[in-house]
């Protein structure tokens, strides 16, 4: 039997807008992955280690109070001191156009806007994680 | 003709006209008659005829303006006396950034202010605090003493504007520094006009900016409320906000259900500290959503009002006519815009505004085009700001009050929207209550069931969200949007730390000791914590005085 993608979703900075990180735990749930969420208010210190903790494959980030840009390469930066680079890492929320190329040097494999299909981020974790038989 | 005769004269025209109906083919935008229902799963039928509306009795269930039970509005001329106020929320970035804007919108013909503050001061942590890293200055104004408040209204009169500030978790301390920055200009607090948000249980069941546990919050908020409703009589001490519930999925029966449930919490917790009813409950407001389905939204204000008016009468037997009216700020639905085709959400605005307008609202944001995709440009936010002044100079809805009253589909949605809000406020009441609700979960799943199932219903293509599942193009990028400098955090830390070294440590200490002996015991915090900020005590320092006796709230994760 195929091993579940594990997915932790994650809340970094001050932001208490969590609606649509529930929403795509939910969705990622519904698609057969096991799901975490680590709650709002989390430092990128405490998502990189419950990250590596949880053994996961995809960290996905979500940030609507503009602190992406220090947040997210932080978790990027986090892993790779652990050894845990083999995660991947996408973003999401209040992200304007002009900051994604910023982001995607930083490690960011993708980042996904408001509006963003949930199938579109469902798809997108199946096509980069590859599970052993 | 008697009544009971039109009466059945009605229903017998009523199901021949339907009969008719059904044998038209159904259209392609409702795929089937009954497969029409707004936000809160309320069924919408073709057609609303006198029949819809039942034993409703005009005078028990409508009434006038200004009257018992207020379901037309509030006041007896409403925006024949005065229009709405204009109020945009801004802040963002420096003191004297947002001290800039704010005269802007001044000069603009807005009327009162809406502060927003950074994610740090809306927690109670300092600018220099390590978790501010990225934070500062972002999603509003980050201020973290009284020096930062003297900046920040620098030549805007106090006793002359009134001015929101979105602030719950350390409203006390915010307050006392509006209080004690009026004191230096010579103004005492009852010439004061606002209003502080200070709703902490929204805080715990959808927007996350919460600090203590709900017990020690809701002491704070008493203690604000017996404070205000001596010193500062117009000031309006709390905003009972169903708006971020709404924007983290809820649907509008939900909205005004656990809005007046958390309204009759903070009731009960005040009565229960010994305040008369009659001597605060006209100083408590209200801040709703309003959403895309115009004529829902409509009923919704309707509904809330007739609701609260019968609750303040019968659950709390309050006396004074001022105490039973709910009177509210209306925002746009932030969670609407798209940041596709940028420029629709210009016309989404309108829409919702206008049902604010119908809806008989006291104060109106209305948002920008291009909040979806940052913090909003200044032509954007104009934009917004003119869309209000079309509604209320040129569109003619504000001649007359209430104009909707009286339509069948209306009345009857109104009816529904509070019955069906009755029947989660009693479940809420089974459960011991909002506080109780909210520790078990209730509220924060009910809103997670309904937001998940509103994504489900865009992704299957049931509910069409225009630019995102229908009628796409490629999008352009949109220009000039608003940054604001990350540097920021650095710049603030030399700031503080300017501030620290020329204010009276000894004083702040004391005074610092003062708040934590008041926090143990049971006197009203207010008086110590305006003395605090006045000896230039930090929004940090008060608030982690603070949590060394209340600790702090943490909740667990689940979605």
């Amino acid at each position: 039997m195929e091993q579940k993608i594990r997915v932790l979703v994650a809340k970094p900075g001050l932001d208490g807008h969590d609606r649509g990180a529930k929403v795509l735990a939910r969705a990622f749930m519904d698609a057969g992955m096991e799901v975490i969420y680590t709650g709002i208010r989390r430092t990128p210190e405490q998502i990189a280690e419950v990250a590596v903790q949880e053994d996961v494959d995809v960290v996905a980030l979500s940030c609507l109070s503009g602190a992406h840009n220090t947040l997210f390469p932080k978790v990027v930066d986090l892993l790779k001191e652990k050894g845990a680079d083999d995660i991947l890492v996408m973003g999401g929320g209040v992200i304007p156009e002009d900051d994604i190329p910023f982001l995607k040097e930083h490690g960011i494999s993708e980042v996904f806007g408001p509006g963003t299909p949930l199938a579109t981020c469902v798809d997108y974790i199946r096509s980069h994680v590859k599970k052993e038989a | 003709m008697d009544d009971k005769e039109r009466a059945e004269t009605l229903k017998a025209a009523t199901s021949k006209w339907q009969r008719g109906a059904d044998k038209v083919p159904a259209g392609k935008t409702c795929k089937a008659y009954s497969d029409c229902t707004t936000s809160s799963g309320i069924d919408v039928k073709l057609l609303y005829t006198p029949e819809d509306l039942g034993e409703m009795d005009y005078m028990r269930d409508i009434g006038f303006p200004g009257e018992y039970p207020y379901t037309r509005g509030y006041q007896a001329t409403m925006y024949r006396g005065r229009l709405w106020t204009m109020r945009q929320y801004a802040g963002f970035a420096t003191v004297e950034e947002s001290n800039r804007r704010y005269k802007y919108l001044l000069n603009q013909g807005q009327t009162g202010l809406s502060i927003a503050f950074d994610l740090p001061t809306q927690l109670g942590m300092d600018a220099d605090h390590p978790l501010s890293e990225g934070e500062v200055g972002k999603v509003g104004v980050s201020v973290s003493s009284l020096a930062d408040l003297e900046v920040l209204f620098d030549g805007i009169p106090l006793d002359q504007v009134s001015t929101s500030m979105t602030i719950n978790a350390p409203a006390a301390v915010l307050l006392a520094m509006y209080i004690a920055l009026a004191r230096r200009k010579g103004i005492s607090a009852d010439k004061l006009n606002g209003t502080i948000q200070n709703d902490i249980l929204k805080e715990y069941s959808a927007r996350g900016t919460y600090i203590y546990p709900p017990a020690p919050s809701m002491r704070i908020i008493s203690d604000i409320f017996a404070y205000c409703s001596k010193e500062a009589p117009n000031w309006n001490m709390i905003s009972i906000s169903g708006y971020h519930m709404r924007e983290a999925g809820c649907t509008a029966v939900q909205e005004v259900a656990f809005t007046l449930a958390d309204g009759i919490a903070y009731v009960d917790a005040a009565v229960k500290a010994g305040l008369d009813v009659d001597s605060f409950a006209a100083r408590v407001s209200f801040f709703f959503d309003a959403h895309n389905n115009l004529l829902e939204e409509v009923a919704k204000f309707r509904a809330a009002r007739r609701m609260w008016a019968r609750i303040m009468k019968e659950r709390f037997h309050a006396k004074n006519p001022k105490s039973l009216m709910l009177r509210f700020h209306t925002q746009t639905a932030g969670c609407t815009l798209t940041s596709q085709q940028p420029d629709n959400n210009v016309v989404r605005v309108t829409l919702q505004a206008l049902a604010a307008v119908l809806g008989g609202t006291q104060s109106l944001h209305t948002n920008s085009r291009d909040e979806a995709l940052s913090l909003p440009s200044e032509d954007s936010v104009r934009i917004a700001l003119r869309t209000q002044q079309i509604i209320g100079y040129e569109s003619g809805v504000a001649d007359t009050v209430d104009p909707l009253a009286g339509s069948y589909f209306v009345e009857s949605m109104t009816n529904r929207i509070e019955e069906e809000a009755l029947k989660y406020i009693a479940k809420i009441d089974e459960l011991g209550g909002a506080v109780k609700a909210i520790e078990r979960g209730f509220i924060q799943q009910e809103i997670q069931n309904s937001s998940y199932q509103y994504q489900l219903e865009i992704e299957s293509g049931k509910k069409v969200i225009v630019g995102v599942n229908k009628f796409q193009v490629e999008n352009k990028p949109f220009k000039n949007l608003m940054h604001i400098d990350s540097a920021l955090y650095e710049k603030r830390h030399k700031e503080l730390a300017a501030m620290k070294s020329h204010r009276d440590a000894a004083k702040v200490e004391a005074a610092l000791a003062q708040v934590k002996a008041v926090a143990g015991g049971d006197a009203n915090l207010m008086p110590a914590i305006i003395d605090a900020v006045d000896a230039y005590a930090t929004l940090g320092e008060v608030c982690d005085v603070l949590r060394s006796v209340f600790g702090e709230y943490r909740p667990d994760a689940s979605f």
